[in-house]
């Protein structure tokens, strides 16, 4: 090739050939000129940074010390950094597949539904919406409050129409006279015998959460045959005196108290009047405990730590999935159309099922589409930022972490290490890079 | 901004330059002011919009005295600190600047950017007391003078929440403990915790160090001389698990309070009805939104309570006046700057706490005011926030260093010498480098 080289006359500008070849300028000019503004732009801001990039990622935080692959040990042996690649993996191995099959199910399904449309229109909606406040919106719907967090909300709904929550959740005891928690219910440790007046005093009840009815508290005479007793709230303002049934103390009526035989089963129960008070009468001769049983304790559902650091990565895989599944459905159903019906059936005909139909025939003819919402998943998946970000609170931020979140807070976020911001930012491209290949090679041989 | 920075850079150049060659006498005494001083100076500083009309009224002061000299304010905004680097490396810095970071006077003062100001050391002194004063010393020499500060010293209550359990501002630890068990009693949760990235519990911790161990050993620990596991950092930690070593003392307890960020947690305390009693969190919190509790009787504020007699102290953080060329007319502003009168006109308009003790604090808008200003004042101990004394990486980064480790303590609060472990050798990493 090195001999065959032609040459080529100096282009003369505006002048038209001496002869029939077509001067450099003739045969390039056009091109070059046309291309010139893509390739100028392409060059400062795509070629240019990435040469820059690469280089400065073999320099030190300042930038002035040449240190070699130091940037690329760190980010293999740095903690968070790794826990980063870790979980883009983990996104990697999951979402591509989960969107790509959410998007065929509901592909498939649609054909099949009225209204198809306005349920694509719902599906796809979330296209609409940026990343980022997909991710606000989620956040908000994430909150661990019920009162707060919609998931944890309707979660809270369900739970509570199972087990609701006792009158007196956050009671505690006020002295140690009382033992026990929450699971097995209150008890008071001194055995009472008929005669005895038994004092169940309770702290850390809000005012407004005792029951309107409630009358000032008072100590029952004692019954003969019988215990009488009294259940309150031990509290009044500036504290009082714990044990002690005071001026300004409530009772706390419609609680059960339970007594409780030697066995530990319960013998009688019955519930406290508007001072307090409860009495068992004609009880039989032994020792008995007053308690007051777990229902009434049970602490209102508290939500699911979406956001803590276990729950956080799943969760925004979880919203990502959910804006993705529009455009994963959109693309298959468009591939879906163009199938030949006479394909479908004639498998049918054949006496094939829906399932068979779907397995053998609408799938393998989706593939090529199917490939196409996967690769691009992929590529999508690997650069996720935004909706992490804006999801993740900043004290789990280290927990959800992946590579393209890491290369932005040590570039800027407070690290501020360029140096290993770079290293992190190459890692990706050369990750991306395989992927890239792939859909180049696969749109050339489609062409 | 960058265009107008530059324009601006060469107006002051070349004014200065003028200002340098027509320059009168120092005559020392400036308190009563002097026709003699003439000139024009710059200032930069972050302060924008109200601040900047605020900023503009105390050089309007200034101008009483001196109506000879020119001040011209431009402001930084939030790239201060940025903007102030590049115009000290194009050799354009303003006369003088206000900055927010003790690390970056010092950077320019290792760059021999800024000029002492050994002269208004005394009247400093006189009138913000020593350890305000020795916030812009750097080894004994004056480089700074801390003019605007902020109280990171205090912790707000919902008085709604405080008379429903009967109690009133604490004044030492055992009271602050005794006011959260009764009010957990009433069956309000005593703390809204926010972690956020980490931040409000260096806070936290730094207010309960300077009182546990003292100002020197504050010192010490800022400049890493004694490291993260003494036993004084431990024993500060077991007094802050007092406010978060139990998730019932915190609104939707630990596990919430780690995903809380700041401005949540003053909400849940300034909105009726309150989800907690307390948030503790420097003079700032009322700014972080609308409340639908009133200022002063649906929220107020105490002083971060004294822990075994511990003198009156305050964390704070704030602005630090330095100068970049000397002149006449640039001396003169920064003993203005030394006097209460000229606290006194933006104190009154509120948004202002000023350090200066000889200010009297009748001044100030309103009763919470008076009481985070005022204690800045008074403060016998005044010492800068130690995470923004330290390195970045280990006191400023979200993720790392101090604001992960006083993320893990609140998950993990039993864990104290596991966290102070891991505490000093992040502090080991970022003071080696």
């Amino acid at each position: 090739m090195s001999e065959s080289v032609p040459t080529v006359e100096a282009p003369r500008r505006g002048l038209p050939p001496t002869d029939g070849e077509p001067g450099f300028f003739q045969k390039y000019g056009m091109p070059i000129i046309f291309l010139a503004p893509t390739l100028v732009l392409l060059g400062v801001w795509v070629v240019y940074p990435t040469i820059r990039t690469i280089i400065r990622s073999f320099y030190d935080r300042d930038g002035d010390e040449f240190i070699g692959l130091d940037n690329y040990e760190t980010l293999f042996t740095d903690d968070t950094l790794v826990t980063a690649i870790k979980n883009n993996f983990l996104w990697l191995l999951i979402v591509p597949a989960f969107v790509t099959a959410i998007g065929l199910v509901f592909a498939v399904l649609l054909e099949r539904i009225r209204f198809s449309v306005a349920f694509k229109v719902v599906v796809f909606m979330p296209m609409a919406i940026s990343l980022f406040a997909a991710g606000v919106i989620w956040r908000l719907m994430y909150e661990k409050d019920p009162s707060q967090g919609t998931v944890n909300a309707a979660i809270a709904v369900v739970k509570d129409a199972v087990s609701p929550s006792g009158v007196l959740s956050a009671a505690q005891p006020s002295t140690d006279d009382l033992q026990g928690g929450p699971a097995g219910g209150l008890v008071l440790e001194k055995p009472l015998a008929a005669g005895d007046v038994a004092q169940l005093g309770l702290t850390g009840i809000r005012s407004s959460d005792v029951p309107a009815d409630a009358v000032q508290a008072v100590v029952p005479e004692a019954l003969a045959g019988g215990i009488t007793g009294v259940v309150w709230r031990d509290f009044k303002p500036g504290g009082g005196t714990p044990g002690e049934v005071e001026k300004e103390e409530l009772g706390l009526p419609g609680i059960t108290v339970e007594l409780r035989g030697e066995g530990g089963g319960t013998v009688v129960e019955t519930q406290t009047e508007p001072d307090g008070t409860f009495a068992f009468e004609g009880i039989e001769a032994g020792l008995y405990q007053a308690a007051i049983g777990p229902d009434t304790f049970s602490e209102p559902y508290a939500g699911v730590s979406w956001l803590g650091a276990s729950l956080i990565t799943p969760a925004i895989m979880m919203a990502y999935i959910w804006v993705w599944a529009g455009f994963a459905m959109v693309v298959i159903a468009a591939g879906l159309a163009a199938i030949p019906r006479d394909l479908l059936e004639a498998a049918r005909t054949d006496g094939a099922t829906e399932w068979q139909v779907f397995r053998r025939v609408t799938v393998p003819l989706l593939a090529p589409v199917l490939t196409v919402v996967f690769v691009t998943m992929l590529i999508y998946v690997l650069k996720v930022f935004d909706i992490v970000i804006s999801i993740a609170p900043g004290s789990v931020q280290d927990d959800a972490n992946v590579i393209a979140l890491a290369m932005w807070r040590t570039s800027f976020g407070g690290v501020n290490d360029l140096g290993l911001g770079a290293a992190i930012a190459v890692f990706l491209f050369l990750l991306v890079i395989p992927i890239l290949v792939l859909n180049v090679r696969r749109f050339r041989r489609e062409m | 901004m960058r265009y107008r920075w530059l324009v601006f850079a060469l107006i002051v150049g070349a004014l200065a330059f003028v200002a340098a060659g027509c320059g009168g006498d120092d005559d020392g005494g400036g308190a009563e002011g002097s026709e003699d001083v003439t000139g024009e100076i710059s200032v930069m500083a972050i302060w924008s919009g109200e601040e900047q009309e605020r900023f503009q009224e105390v050089i309007d002061g200034f101008n009483e005295l001196y109506p000879n000299v020119t001040v011209k304010y431009t402001s930084g905004g939030d790239n201060l600190a940025p903007l102030l680097s590049t115009a000290v490396e194009g050799g354009n810095p303003p006369d003088l600047a206000a900055i927010a970071q003790p690390g970056l006077m010092r950077d320019f003062q290792g760059q021999d950017a800024i000029k002492p100001m050994d002269n208004l050391r005394d009247a400093m002194v006189e009138n913000f007391g020593e350890s305000v004063a020795d916030v812009g010393a750097i080894d004994g020499t004056q480089y700074g003078l801390f003019w605007k500060g902020a109280n990171k010293s205090t912790i707000w209550y919902a008085v709604p929440a405080f008379e429903e359990a009967g109690v009133e501002p604490p004044e030492t630890w055992d009271q602050l403990t005794e006011v959260r068990d009764t009010v957990a009693a009433a069956g309000i949760t005593p703390y809204s915790v926010g972690v956020d990235v980490g931040w409000p519990m260096t806070d936290i911790f730094e207010n309960i160090y300077i009182r546990s161990a003292g100002p020197e050993m504050y010192d010490q620990l800022a400049n890493h001389e004694i490291p993260w596991t003494d036993q004084s950092v431990k024993d500060a930690l077991t007094l802050m698990q007092d406010i978060v070593g139990e998730s019932d003392n915190m609104v939707g307890g630990t596990e919430q309070a780690v995903q809380t960020e700041m401005p949540a947690s003053v909400a849940n305390v300034f909105n009726d009805p309150p989800k907690a009693a307390m948030v503790v969190l420097g003079d700032f919190a009322p700014a972080q939104g609308e409340y639908s509790l009133e200022r002063e009787t649906g929220y107020n504020v105490f002083t971060f309570p004294s822990i075994e007699d511990s003198a009156p102290a305050v964390v704070g953080s704030g602005d630090i006046f330095v100068k970049f060329r000397d002149s006449p007319a640039a001396d003169a502003f920064l003993e203005y700057l030394t006097t209460p009168e000229s606290a006194e006109s933006w104190a009154s308009s509120g948004g202002f706490s000023s350090p200066n003790k000889n200010l009297d604090t009748s001044i100030y808008p309103d009763e919470i005011t008076r009481t985070t200003a005022g204690a800045l004042g008074e403060a016998e101990v005044f010492r800068f926030d130690l995470s923004d004394l330290q390195p970045s990486a280990f006191g400023g980064t979200p993720g790392q260093g101090l604001f992960k480790a006083f993320t893990d303590f609140v998950q993990n609060p039993d864990d104290i010498d596991g966290i102070t472990q891991q505490m000093e050798s992040d502090a080991a990493k970022a003071f080696g480098s």
